[in-house]
């Protein structure tokens, strides 16, 4: 017994040696005048690795990124890649950089958020560097073992990866967003990028004064039960009155009641708010798995038997069109 | 341009309320409904699409896995593909078989067929990875286009419109790339009964991951696959006052 005691003690000594050699590269999401609040979110789970934590802000004209996250707590190095190739922030040109930046800094953990940039980017990285790359984690319980959500959420896998670096989105609902109070400054870096292989072209980005939808406090979202586009107007008029943001099932979007960004669901956003109001959504195991977390969840829904009053905290069976 | 390869993952269908094994080693698979996963589908049908605005001339669909696999790739002919490879891995081995095993493959079987064009679902419906696409990628030094909406082939480029946080965005390709399709991309056709006799007869050619020379070794252990934490039943309110003070007690609102 007494011996097993020591084993353990030596395994944890030796869990926070590996620890302090630990050393994780955060490759941040912005938009080149601002960091991407999530960001914040997966330096929070960076630390939880423990040991020292590199940013990597690399875009065009984003000496204003690196500062902003410089100044967030436990950042030891922030190193910036300033360079017109990064317009659009392609996979094919960010991947060369990262590549590089591994190969003098020798990272054990590689880290981005779960976004479309995160998902797109880190699985080109980790085939380059023949790593199997774990999606959206949603917990850390050493430097090696991480947990994620599989089958849209409806079973919790805890995995020991094998692999030498630890190439992980994080998702950023799942942890708190780090604080301010660190005071790394930038140093330039570069690599030799060029990208021959796809172009940038242009976004069209939603445009919304209500919060984001990922980072909301409170999220109303509408189903087929809204009947059409028009009547989201009631859902932003009340989102309006309560600071929230709007989001819809997969069923409103391809009714084609409101843009596909404001879907929430397995394939869409992943919320985890305060508050949640599901109105007109019958609560397909698809949209459970984008919102099931949030801490309190409000069903109206006319037909008592929908499965979104099995999750909710609080339920109304009642018109819609009635309850506004 | 020639050829399509498109990757078909056999998953636990979609609507199936999944359990967790009592070992807590994995979900009950025995017994299941499986199909073609539903991103996998999109990726087909924009192939026959493809190929029905004659920009290409051949589909060929590939999954990995046991036996079972050659009816989700039969559903992939049956859809409009032209033949199918089925990459055979027995069950004790699929377990830990990653994406980026498949992709490994997937990129060896591209080269091989000289594909122009890789399409593959964002992300299956039972691991929920989304890595696949840009993997293969990564792998073949080609360009990838993910989460897209739309796509069409204007000379030699591919034009992409990709769906992103804040909306779309819009990206060049050149060919030969790599491309994973968003559920927006199109809406699958079902396959006709006389489509599914005649993918009968279509070619499958049987190969193994050695054909490839992919090492097929885990690259993670599971320690345990558990239920999420379960919500504790809430509570029907009669009126919207109700469900407001509600609300306010609870200090939500």
């Amino acid at each position: 017994m007494l011996s097993f005691k020591r084993a353990l003690t030596l395994h944890k000594q030796l869990n926070s040696l590996a620890q302090r050699f630990a050393s994780t590269l955060v490759v941040c999401e912005h938009d080149n005048a601002s960091l991407q609040a999530s960001t914040l979110n997966t330096l929070t789970a960076a630390s939880k690795v423990g040991g020292d934590i590199t940013c990597l802000v690399a875009g065009t004209d984003c000496a204003k990124v690196a500062e902003e996250v410089g100044k967030v707590n436990g950042v030891s190095k922030v190193l910036l890649a300033d360079d017109p190739v990064f317009k659009g922030f392609l996979a094919e040109s960010l991947t060369p950089v990262i590549l590089e930046a591994h190969k003098q800094f020798n990272f054990t953990h590689i880290f981005s958020n779960a976004s479309a940039f995160g998902k797109n980017l880190l699985p080109r990285v980790a085939a380059k560097l023949d790593i199997s790359p774990i999606s959206d984690i949603i917990g850390i319980e050493d430097p090696d073992t991480f947990v994620r959500p599989i089958y849209a959420g409806n079973a919790i896998m805890t995995l020991k990866h094998k692999d030498p670096i630890k190439i992980v989105t994080v998702r950023s609902t799942a942890f708190p967003p780090a604080e301010l109070g660190g005071s790394a400054s930038a140093e330039p870096f570069s690599a030799d990028v060029t990208n021959d292989l796809t172009t940038f072209e242009g976004q069209e980005l939603s445009k919304s004064d209500r919060p984001e939808l990922t980072s909301a406090d409170t999220v109303i979202s509408g189903g087929r039960g809204m009947k059409n586009g028009e009547n989201f107007q009631m859902l932003y008029d009340l989102a309006d009155k309560l600071n929230a943001a709007v989001g819809a099932s997969r069923a409103a979007v391809d009714a084609g009641f409101v843009p596909n960004d404001m879907q929430v669901g397995q394939t869409g956003k992943i919320v985890a708010p305060k508050l949640y109001v599901a109105v007109g959504i019958s609560g397909a195991i698809q949209h459970l798995a984008g919102m099931k977390d949030s801490k309190v969840i409000v069903a109206i829904n006319k037909d008592a038997e929908a499965p979104i009053f099995q999750v909710a905290d609080y339920g109304l069976v009642a018109d819609l069109f009635k309850v506004s | 341009m020639a050829r399509v390869l498109v990757g078909c993952k056999r998953v636990i269908d979609y609507a199936v309320k999944i359990r967790v094994k009592p070992d807590k080693t994995g979900v009950v698979k025995q017994n299941v409904k499986h199909s073609l996963n539903p991103f996998d589908e999109i990726a087909v049908e924009e192939a026959v699409r493809m190929k029905e605005k004659k920009i290409a001339t051949e589909i060929v669909a590939l999954s990995c896995g046991p036996s079972q696999c050659q009816e989700t790739l039969r559903t992939a002919l049956a859809m409009g593909a032209d033949k199918a490879i089925h990459v055979e891995i027995p069950d004790k081995d699929y377990e830990h078989v990653t994406s980026l095993h498949v992709s490994k493959i997937l990129a060896k079987a591209a080269k091989e067929i000289n594909a122009d064009v890789v399409i593959v679902g964002k992300q299956s419906i039972d691991d929920d990875s989304a890595q696949t696409a840009q993997m293969v990628a990564a792998l073949l030094d080609w360009p990838q286009a993910t989460f897209i909406s739309k796509a069409e082939k204007v000379d030699n480029v591919l034009k992409i419109t990709r769906e992103i946080d804040g909306g779309l965005e819009n990206i060049t390709a050149k060919l030969p790339a790599v491309i994973s399709a968003d559920l927006r991309l199109n809406e699958p056709r079902y396959a006709t009964l006389p489509n599914i006799m005649k993918a009968k007869k279509k070619p499958m050619e049987k190969k193994t991951p050695k054909d490839f020379e992919v090492d097929l070794s885990s690259r993670f252990d599971v320690i345990s696959v558990v239920d999420p934490p379960s919500r504790e039943a809430g509570v029907k309110v009669e009126s919207v006052d109700d469900l407001v003070s509600k609300l306010k007690d609870a200090g939500v609102v």
